[in-house]
């Protein structure tokens, strides 16, 4: 009996060892591939050489290694600046737009964690709604163009010629499963501490800054990356929105995906006449491109990742 | 003589002969008054948290309500540009995308895609993660898990743009101008043999894979998984180690074994969390990544219609046209609308048979 449930033991943790190391490498492995295969030469990735680490192929053929700062100078010269721009421009959205959302989300959160607000159920009802149901793209997209266009109008502009970033900041990134989470990490302070603050004469400012925020840091630093990563992933909306030609406020995802859809035969064939330069592929300069779209998460993932963990499972599932 | 005595209401009064209201009555009468009295005097007291309501007020109703009124647009018909000019035309356009020729192929394919893909993506991505953290749970090192979690956490915070870059070069086909297929594609036809039938499909000059009819959704599950299943199985993790050692032991001395202790010990305990779970996994099912299926599907030339269109992506295209743009506003509300159905029934299902709720 007791040796065959050691057996069954065993059997089970080799089971999960193997599923787990091979799901890990699964989920690191195509990073991997990119970047190397951003920093092999043409031959290399055309006769798939490319495994793990970078190649440089048949070096007789004048192919060289480096094909991704290759890849990276060709982008600079022929879109001029705009990389550069699009890259400051998401820097900018994270940044002012993670602020914006985090001010009214901590407000509203506060202010509906307490059980004495008059309304709270419609309050919250208010926002749950909008977690059950959307109104869809096209509404969403003319209800942008008519917010973009009333904002323009109050610059005395118009709709093509206004810096539509603001917009982007104001109106997107909104997450009402964000804003639960900091209400039920607020409601999980002791109200005690509160009141002890409040016969001291805290006002509710105080209240909120002095107690309720440095109590749940771990949730407020949470969801201040899920805005931050939401916004510097933003794709569809910000090109929906934003009209065409306005390409000094692209995103940097917009300006990747142009590029690889322009300059690359990977989603669509290439511009009549428009060729490569020879020592590196177009697979290799749409790898360069993604090293550059996920450069900047992999540098401060493993600062943040004990965050979220944390984070989620704080403010996690609660009713 | 009649005599009220004592009564909930009135009491009689013999010296005077007269019925006067009893003191429990007034008693109760002065509450109620003060019930609403409290109510506003509690208002004005909290004023402040309602002026911190207002930011957020504000930004919702601009941008996640005010958006609802454009859905009257699915019942009006013109191409003026406010939908309150257009003329009211009942369900016509409803009609139009249920029944006619052009529009009604369309809209069923996607509505189909939809649900098939939402099913799968239910199907596969949902036991996942529970089995991720019931996996983890078996690492007893604490370094090799957190390693292994830093791995399978990674991929949540790629960009959808990134994500489908890669998954496109990974299962790309040969391109006939010398570039060989895809590693994956490569891998895939090494191990199932070039004259099997996905590879020969992996060997379409082009796109390969990802752009076959039959492939494509397996890879969209695939790619999502990849995305999803490590992240979500922290809230499982979590609610596995939070199950006392003791009940292990106890499970233990009563002798049972691995598979056993899992069915008793492990699933009952995660059951409430795996509930919630469920019903807002039911939430976003019906709304599945249209972005990443834009991705996916866009370009000039190319796109896996007869597979990868679903109703916001289809809606999407027709809004793009205002003489369409109604039918797409009409197939998508009853897209959500069918979506908003689910979440409800399923959070009333589980009230009644489990006592967990999230809503």
């Amino acid at each position: 009996m007791k040796r065959k449930m050691e057996i069954s033991e065993l059997i089970f943790k080799i089971v999960s060892y193997v599923f787990l190391i091979i799901f890990a490498v699964m989920c690191v492995y195509p990073l991997i591939y990119a970047l190397s295969a951003a920093f092999s030469s043409r031959g290399a990735i055309d006769a798939n050489q490319v495994v793990l680490w970078p190649m440089i192929g048949n070096s007789t053929d004048g192919y060289k290694f480096g094909a991704m700062i290759d890849a990276f100078a060709y982008v600079v010269i022929e879109r001029g600046n705009e990389f550069w721009i699009s890259y400051s421009n998401t820097l900018f959205l994270c940044f002012i737009g993670t602020i914006w959302c985090l001010v009214y989300s901590i407000l509203g959160a506060y202010a509906l964690s307490k059980k004495r607000l008059v309304g709270r159920r419609g309050f919250n009802f208010f926002l749950v709604f909008t977690m059950w149901f959307s109104a869809g793209i096209v509404p969403q997209f003319l209800n942008y163009q008519r917010t973009g266009n009333i904002m323009a109008a109050m610059v005395g502009s118009s709709y093509n010629e206004i810096d539509l970033k603001w917009l982007i900041i104001l109106a997107m990134g909104m997450n009402a499963t964000n804003l639960i989470l900091l209400r039920n990490s607020f409601e999980g302070v002791p109200s005690e501490i509160e009141e002890a603050a409040r016969i001291d004469g805290a006002t509710e400012m105080q209240i909120l800054f002095k107690v309720y925020i440095p109590m749940s840091k771990a949730t407020i630093a949470t969801v201040a990356l899920f805005f931050g990563i939401s916004r510097w992933n933003g794709y569809f909306w910000a090109q929906k929105v934003l009209p065409q030609g306005q390409s000094y406020s692209w995103p940097v995802q917009v300006f990747i995906r142009t590029f690889l859809e322009e300059y690359t035969d990977l989603i669509s064939p290439l511009q009549d006449g428009f060729v490569w330069d020879e020592s590196f592929s177009t697979v290799s300069a749409a790898y360069a491109m993604v090293v550059c779209g996920v450069i900047p998460i992999l540098i401060i993932y493993p600062f943040i990742q004990k965050y979220f963990a944390k984070g989620v499972n704080m403010g996690g599932v609660k009713e | 003589m009649f005599k009220l005595k004592y009564d909930d209401f009135l009491v009689y009064d013999e010296s005077t002969g007269t019925y006067s209201m009893s003191a429990e009555q007034q008693v109760r009468d002065q509450t109620e008054k003060s019930h609403w009295k409290n109510t506003g005097l509690t208002i004005l007291k909290d004023w402040r948290l309602y002026i911190m309501l207002i930011p957020m007020i504000l930004v919702y109703l601009l941008w996640k309500y005010m958006p609802m009124y454009e859905l009257i647009a699915s019942f009006k018909y013109g191409t003026e540009i406010s939908a309150l000019d257009r003329d009211w035309v009942g369900a016509s356009n409803f009609e139009t995308i249920f029944t006619n020729v052009t529009y009604s192929v369309q809209f069923w394919r996607a509505f189909r895609n939809t649900f098939t893909l939402a099913f799968y993506g239910l199907l596969f991505g949902f036991p996942m993660p529970i089995i991720l953290a019931l996996f983890f749970n078996e690492v007893r090192s604490n370094i090799t898990r957190s390693i292994i979690q830093v791995c399978v956490y990674l991929p949540k915070f790629l960009s959808t743009v990134v994500v489908t870059t890669l998954a496109i070069s990974l299962f790309r086909g040969p391109n006939g101008a010398g570039t060989e297929m895809g590693i994956v594609s490569k891998f895939i036809t090494m191990i199932c043999g070039a004259n099997s039938d996905i590879g020969m499909q992996a060997d379409v000059v082009g796109n390969g894979l990802i752009y076959s009819t039959r492939y494509f959704r397996a890879i969209y599950i695939v790619t999502d998984l990849w995305e999803h299943a490590g992240y979500d199985s922290i809230v499982f993790f979590a609610a596995i180690i939070a199950v006392s050692p003791t009940s292990y032991e106890a499970a233990q001395i009563d002798g049972a074994g691995k598979m056993q202790q899992m069915r008793y010990v492990v699933l009952p305990s995660i059951l409430s969390t795996v509930v919630i779970m469920l019903i807002m996994k039911m939430g976003s099912l019906l709304s599945i990544g249209y972005e990443k299926l834009y991705l996916f599907c866009s370009g000039p030339t190319i796109g896996n219609y007869e597979v990868a269109s679903v109703v916001s992506t289809l809606a999407n295209s027709w809004g793009a046209n205002q003489n369409t743009a109604a039918y797409g506003i009409a197939g998508e509300m009853m897209n959500n609308i069918i979506g908003m159905i689910l979440v409800i029934g399923s959070n009333f299902i589980a009230r009644k048979a489990s006592d967990v709720s999230l809503y």
